[in-house]
């Protein structure tokens, strides 16, 4: 399939590999920022390609993982409400809050759905004038768009029963959060490709020259993150601190000024809360004022709800660099993908999650010997 | 059938197709829709089997609606089976719930080695569905059956409050036999063992989710829902010795083979290169962020064989219409029993695993 096949080739991946094996002279500690890299990386198994000199650790890029469990519980309460139709991409579903998730809400009895694009609810929320139709607008710069639209569009059409319950996170701030803590172990990025579709790579100029940190806005197939990995080596072992970009089919300079528009129109940046990490501030959308009649946290008198995450997962570190999925003794045997204990084992594209799904927890039994 | 009162005859195939016509002269005609009373046992009940059900599936074994068939088997071990279908939606391109009913029981009983013969067929119908619609998908049934070369003989039609089912419900259950020297289990999967795959990958399960999800592609996606059943007997003809057979329906070509490692207690090794999957449905997976070895197959069986067979076996399905993309996709190792793992397209290794649940859709 043109544009896929070209990016999961054996060869091109062999000689990639070796150039990175030719150029590597000491221990890198790099982080994909993505939870969809992740996600190849283990599919694909491309850090058992590399170098042992070369550690992969997953980044805080899964939109899933870190809404936090109080935003988790508004959705619930909200869910619950007999008149209400509450939308959601479809891995929030599993996610669990503090009792119970979404698809337990709809086995019970609540009308709870799956979109693929949060314009559909505006065609629910006309079909169904007597019910309140409320999105889980969640996800980084990536989904701010569409979601963003939907809103627009319910105000510009006046379908006043549509609603949004905004969880939005900005991917600049958590990077450069990382970066601070006294923990941090990161010294090179791959950069979130798609994010950076819709916002351009400006923003990260200052991150690379402040924390000397080279960035890599990097794609997601296969090709794409070795050569990503490739970039940043090359860069780390001749001591530089830039911003490339190895994903110029999609990513520009600028990015989609239109869509930063809409953003910029519909939602402002704000202080959230991350699960796992806590509160960061200036790293999340807010809806703006003229768009309060569509804010669902409001509607629903759920602002009150505060849930504190249990203490009881390393996911923050997970999330941050720190540590890897199998350095946690709950790891596979207490916390798995149906009963997660926490962030990055809720989605399939948080970093334990990932793991657990390519059998990483079954490394000694089947992939010792396989390999 | 139980209603005994024998009906056979009355209603002709020719009779009962002018139900369609808005001039239909047959009582049932005034009813559009499937009404309680067609499940009460009275004149409603026998009207609905009279004239919808008995003109599609008349055989012998079927018409003294008795309490049930009688038949002999003759020799052979007896392979016995049964599926429910609860398919949404209930028409979707390249099928519906009744041929899906029928495909399902008859690849279930020919992954046993055995040569289907005899269906039997519960129908749980929704209050309000219309009679059109019912009257398709047993059409629908009837032709699978006859493509299949086997018989519903025997059945049972219950009517619940609208609410209470999802339009339709079917269950079938199959009765084959069991040529003598064929043994087929999951257990018998040797390290050495080839594993042929069919055909390409995920289309039903693709097919499904387009018309759930209201998603249009350029090209429309057809279920490959299909009787295996004949391409089973093209493939014990070339090798007796198949060991093991499954047909990868729910949780796609991951589960089907995770339960062949874990039976055996053998690992499995695949090749993700070597695995058919068509542009379209490769394209729809990524566009709706699932992976196709998780995805459903209705027309496709995988086949575990020696290694000295699996060139003819191959060669063997390739000439039949339902293996033309037969391909081996990877062997039974001495490695990692109980787990498979696969070589990934870029050369890199991972563990293929089972779901927990449903796969979702992934937000990026």
């Amino acid at each position: 399939m043109k544009y896929l096949d070209e990016y999961r080739d054996e060869a091109l991946a062999n000689g990639i590999v070796s150039e990175i094996r030719r150029l590597v002279t000491k221990p890198w500690v790099l982080m994909e920022v993505c939870g969809g890299q992740t996600h190849s990386i283990v599919k694909y198994g491309i850090d058992r390609l590399l170098p042992n000199e070369i550690e992969l650790v997953h980044g805080p890029g899964c939109p899933v993982c870190v809404t936090s469990l109080e935003m988790i519980d508004k959705a619930l309460a909200i869910a619950r409400q007999p008149d209400v139709i509450f939308c959601s991409f479809g891995d929030m579903l599993r996610v669990p809050g503090s009792d119970c998730d979404l698809l337990i809400l709809k086995s019970r009895g609540c009308d709870v759905r799956v979109v693929y694009s949060p314009i559909d609810c505006l065609k629910i929320a006309r079909a169904n004038p007597e019910k309140k139709v409320v999105f889980f607008a969640i996800g980084f710069e990536t989904t701010a768009p569409g979601n963003a639209m939907a809103v627009w569009q319910a105000h510009q059409q006046r379908i006043k029963n549509f609603s949004v319950l905004v969880s939005h996170v900005l991917v600049p701030p958590a990077m450069a959060s990382i970066l601070q803590s006294p923990l941090n172990r990161v010294q090179g990025f791959l950069g979130p490709g798609h994010v950076c579709t819709v916002m351009g790579y400006r923003e990260y100029e200052p991150i690379a020259q402040r924390y000397r940190v080279p960035i890599v806005i990097t794609g997601f197939e296969p090709i794409d993150i070795l050569e990503g990995t490739l970039m940043t080596i090359r860069q780390l072992e001749a001591g530089k601190a830039e911003v490339e970009n190895q994903y110029p089919r999609v990513v520009s300079r600028d990015g989609n000024r239109v869509a930063q528009d809409l953003v910029n129109n519909v939602f402002e940046v704000g202080d959230r809360k991350w699960r796992g990490v806590g509160s960061i501030p200036k790293s999340g959308y807010k809806l703006r004022y003229e768009f309060h009649a569509h804010d669902a946290e409001r509607l629903f008198d759920v602002q009150e709800i505060d849930t504190k995450e249990p203490e009881i997962c390393i996911s923050g570190l997970v999330l941050r660099g720190v540590k890897k999925p199998h350095d946690c003794p709950a790891f596979g045997t207490l916390c798995n993908p149906e009963r997660p204990l926490g962030a990055t084992m809720v989605s399939a594209e948080g970093a334990c999650a990932a793991y657990y799904a390519y059998g990483r927890h079954l490394q000694k039994p089947a992939l010792a010997k396989a390999s | 059938m139980s209603p005994n009162e024998s009906a056979i005859g009355a209603a002709q195939p020719a009779a009962a197709t002018s139900l369609l016509t808005a001039s239909c002269p047959l009582p049932i005609a005034d009813y559009k829709e499937i009404v309680l009373a067609h499940g009460s046992g009275g004149k409603l009940s026998h009207q609905l089997i009279d004239k919808i059900i008995l003109p599609q599936f008349q055989n012998d074994l079927l018409a003294p609606l008795h309490d049930g068939a009688i038949f002999s088997l003759g020799e052979g071990r007896v392979a016995f089976s049964t599926d429910s279908y609860v398919v949404s939606p209930i028409f979707f391109p390249g099928g519906d719930i009744g041929t899906l009913a029928v495909h399902g029981t008859v690849n279930d009983l020919a992954m046993c080695g055995a040569r289907p013969r005899y269906l039997s067929v519960g129908f749980i119908l929704e209050e309000g569905l219309p009679m059109e619609e019912f009257w398709r998908i047993v059409q629908s049934m009837r032709a699978a059956a006859d493509e299949a070369g086997v018989q519903l003989v025997t059945g049972d039609t219950k009517v619940v409050d609208r609410g209470k089912a999802d339009k339709i419900f079917i269950n079938t259950a199959g009765i084959g036999v069991v040529p003598n020297g064929i043994d087929i289990r999951p257990t018998r999967a040797q390290i050495g063992d080839q594993i042929i795959i069919s055909g390409a990958i995920a289309v039903h399960g693709i097919a499904i989710m387009s018309v759930r999800e209201g998603l249009e592609f350029e090209t429309e996606i057809a279920s490959d829902t299909a009787a295996l059943n004949g391409l089973v007997e093209v493939i014990l003809r070339v090798c007796p010795d198949v060991h093991v057979l499954r047909d990868p329906t729910r949780g796609g070509v991951t589960s089907s083979v995770t339960e062949i490692a874990q039976s055996a207690k053998v690992g499995v090794q695949l090749q993700e290169a070597a695995i058919p999957i068509s542009e379209e449905v490769k394209g729809a997976c990524e566009i709706l962020g699932l992976d196709p070895l998780y995805v459903a197959n209705e027309g496709k069986l995988i086949a575990v064989v020696p290694p000295a067979e699996a060139q003819n076996v191959l060669t063997a399905m390739r000439a039949h219409s339902l293996g033309k993309e037969a391909a081996i996709i990877g062997e039974v190792v001495n490695d990692h029993p109980g787990f498979v793992t696969m070589k990934t397209r870029v050369g890199g290794m991972r563990v293929v695993d089972m779901l927990s649940g449903e796969q979702l859709p992934r937000i990026c």
